[in-house]
């Protein structure tokens, strides 16, 4: 049934419908809506979940690194400060291999203080051992959440949805969010064989000297790239459940292009709307929606031979070097001979025009 | 597997061959504790001795499911873990418990502690207090005693060890309302089980705060850590109390010939340069005044009723150090 | 590099793989006949190796994990425990 819903609704509803036994947020702009949304929900009774209210981000994430290694599916959001006062925990929660799912609503990070979208949050956290997707619309972000979980789970892995802080999250939209007992059918239930169990008690947590250390964190490594394949073979499964096409990279009218635009998020809408109405082949675009890990061969795939130049614009900088997904186009295209482009913008929130981008071409 | 489970092993759900330091009190509590609490208990563990020697990869002298998350979070882990068995609707229950010590505690670990309280969780917070980050080599802590040594207050010409109050854990959880609070030493094994089983009666958060000595922090042979545990609360310095529903109930008397301060001091290296000098002197007096006063206002001396908690505000102005 | 599956836990109560017995210096000697059976040694023991020996009716200890700490032998009422240097 598709429906008009304001972003953080839409996520609200969608959490609500797969079923998280442990909710555990702290408020902060412009994720609250979320999970205000949810504590109503489960205040009505319409989410049979535990909903704990945490003292801080921290406590948050905390609580439901609990809950998850308990065997319970877990839920918690947030946005820029709140996720790095969250580091700590969500390097834990990686490394425990612990399904944990993470709505981030994308904000710049202090100082100076700023409340509204950029991603500096959420990639400043891409070596956190999570996997991460970039909603450019709220149908797909909505969709990311229920592939999210299916893939935390057959994975091991935690993952994290992003969205524009604002630009999709106080926004609203025309979605279908797919009915909840199709989603209980495509997740199943959670059942973890390891968890804190008095009738199979087992340490989580333990100290590793370095006879022990490197293997755990190689083997998270090679989960990450070999899962790749995995979840290509997911995301094929959940499109053919819901009669959906999500992509993990999109091109958008590469055929004969010669300058393409990179980007992620919402961004992907505004030029897919400035390539229509440019009506040019040769300008086109490629949307990344899976950050990490990053699908490098599908990436390669789109570069045909009329590419001659990469225009990446980057909402994030890795500071002191250059836009973040700059580097990781670059590394994507090693060997190849194409002008890159190291676009940043739009930091802070800060609005981009159609004039902008045509400048760029 | 080399290692033979031997018929006395069953009675303990913490099994030997950890690696704690020989006459460490932290075991001896732990151990107290966790056969209280029983088989049907999860227990978290912030980082700290207790985690680090009991569970080195791939061994762990566990017997309960046992999680150890990062050092300042264990009371938020624990708060996750009761919420999904609420969550489950489980017919039995399942005890939660944290194993923590005093800088994850009352230093770095207030915080979550401080969300737990709030949200009424039903764990049994245990603190080891052995009043130093004694794991990283002996620093002090929000839990570290007026004028010990500690390598980050350490002693010299312009300073006599540490200048604080020693952060009241008994005062503040009673001050949030929790139904039981207690608090004992590594020197009485039975208090511990007493208490951590009556503790269990109560549904909500429990806070038990355990002074545990440590023969190599403290400075004095292994064999003395019963001793040393007991001296702290015959001399009033660490009282011995039980608090439910905010109201003292019981409470551990000072013996009728009360040792002074000094006979506990002198057992201990981290207070050997209080004994040298007159202002290390005056340190001592200050430290026998303040457990006389626990004394007087708790009601620590075998005639006296039981009084109030007290809370020592240490203004250092006041003390006139050249 | 080939790939070791790795166990992600430690099984419960697998410390006693790991001997302690080579830390001490001093060992317990438990005297069967002074023993009244209070228990106190086993309460107090560190490592939880102290216990009650049907066969021998008394308190005793596994020297296999000892590590000679000596509370066993200073909290006995009866001085039914002392502490020797271990010849090796």
């Amino acid at each position: 049934m598709r429906e008009l819903l304001e972003g953080s609704k839409a996520v609200a509803k969608t959490i609500a419908f797969c079923r998280p036994k442990v909710i555990s947020a702290y408020p902060i702009t412009p994720q609250t809506h979320i999970v205000e949304e949810l504590a109503q929900f489960v205040a009505e009774g319409k989410l049979k979940a535990e909903f704990v209210r945490a003292e801080s981000e921290f406590g948050a994430a905390s609580i439901v690194l609990g809950a998850s290694q308990r065997g319970v599916r877990t839920y918690t959001a947030t946005s820029s400060q709140g996720l790095l006062l969250m580091t700590e925990v969500l390097f834990n929660i990686a490394g425990l291999r612990l399904p944990v799912v993470l709505t981030c609503a994308n904000r710049a990070l202090s100082a100076p203080i700023n409340i509204w979208n950029d991603w500096q949050d959420a990639l400043t956290l891409r070596d956190s051992g999570w996997v991460m997707f970039f909603g450019e619309n709220l149908q797909e972000v909505v969709d990311f959440h229920i592939l999210a979980y299916k893939i935390a789970e057959k994975l091991n892995l935690p993952v994290m949805v992003n969205m524009d802080g604002f630009l999709l999250t106080h926004t609203a939209e025309v979605v279908e969010i797919p009915e909840e007992k199709l989603i209980e059918k495509f997740l199943g239930p959670f059942k973890p064989s390891l968890f804190l169990d008095p009738k199979n008690p087992k340490t989580f947590g333990f100290l590793a000297d370095p006879d022990y250390y490197q293997e755990f964190r190689l083997a998270l490594h090679q989960d990450l790239l070999e899962g790749l394949k995995k979840i290509v073979e997911l995301t094929q499964k959940f499109n053919k459940f819901f009669g959906r096409n999500l992509k993990l990279i999109e091109g958008y009218n590469l055929k004969k292009a010669e300058t393409v635009f990179v980007t992620m998020g919402s961004l992907e809408g505004t030029v897919k709307t400035l390539i229509d109405d440019l009506k040019s082949k040769k300008i086109g675009l490629i949307g990344i929606k899976l950050f990490r890990p990053f699908p490098t061969k599908i990436f390669a795939k789109l570069i045909n031979p009329s590419i001659k130049r990469l225009i990446v614009l980057n909402k994030a900088v890795s500071l002191g070097v250059e836009g973040i997904l700059t580097s990781e186009i670059k590394r994507a295209i090693f060997g190849k001979r194409i002008e890159i482009k190291d676009e940043i913008l739009g930091l802070g929130g800060r609005d981009i025009k159609r004039e902008d981008l045509i400048k760029l071409i | 597997m080399n290692g033979k489970i031997k018929s006395y092993m069953k009675k303990d759900l913490l099994a030997p061959g950890h690696r704690a330091c020989a006459g460490c009190g932290q075991v001896i509590a732990a151990r107290a504790v966790i056969n209280a609490l029983g088989k049907n208990t999860i227990v978290v563990g912030a980082t700290g001795c207790l985690e680090v020697v009991t569970t080195p990869y791939p061994f762990s002298a566990w017997k309960v499911p046992y999680i150890h998350s990062l050092f300042e979070n264990a009371a938020a882990v624990a708060s996750g873990i009761e919420a999904a068995l609420r969550a489950q609707k489980l017919d039995k229950r399942i005890n939660v418990a944290v194993f923590a010590g005093d800088g994850g505690t009352v230093d770095i670990g207030f915080r979550a502690l401080s969300g737990m309280f709030e949200r009424g969780d039903n764990v049994l917070y245990v603190c080891f207090d052995n009043e130093a980050y004694m794991n990283t080599g002996i620093q002090a802590s929000g839990s570290t005693p007026w004028g010990a040594w500690t390598t980050t207050t350490p002693v010299g010409k312009f300073s006599f060890g540490a200048r604080q109050a020693k952060k009241n854990m008994i005062a503040f959880a009673v001050s949030q309302g929790l139904l039981y609070v207690a608090s004992t030493t590594a020197g009485y094994p039975l208090d511990i089980k007493m208490k951590v089983q009556k503790a269990l009666e109560f549904y909500g958060p429990k806070y038990l705060h355990i002074l545990v000595p440590c023969p190599v922090g403290w400075g004095y042979d292994s064999n003395l850590t019963i001793e040393v545990g007991r001296l702290a609360a015959q001399t009033g310095h660490f009282p011995v109390i039980e608090v439910i529903e905010g109201k003292i109930t019981k409470v551990l008397k000072t013996p009728a010939k009360r040792p002074k301060i000094s006979s506990y001091l002198k057992l201990q290296k981290r207070f050997a340069h209080l004994f040298k000098t007159k202002e290390g002197k005056k340190q001592i007096d200050h430290l026998q005044k303040m457990a006389d006063e626990n004394i007087e206002v708790i009601g620590l001396c075998p005639t006296c009723e039981e009084h109030e908690i007290l809370t020592h505000y240490e203004s250092v102005d006041n003390l006139n150090i050249q | 590099m080939a790939k070791k599956k790795i166990k992600n836990y430690c099984d419960p109560g697998s410390s006693i793989e790991y001997k302690t017995s080579g830390w001490r210096t001093f060992k317990p000697v438990f005297d069967r006949k002074k023993c009244i059976k209070c228990g106190q040694c086993e309460q107090v023991c560190p490592e939880g190796v102290c216990f009650y020996n049907k066969a021998k009716d008394a308190y005793d200890v596994d020297l296999t994990y000892c590590k000679g700490c000596g509370l066993c032998a200073k909290i006995c009422p009866a001085k039914a425990i002392r502490m020797e240097i271990e010849e090796k």
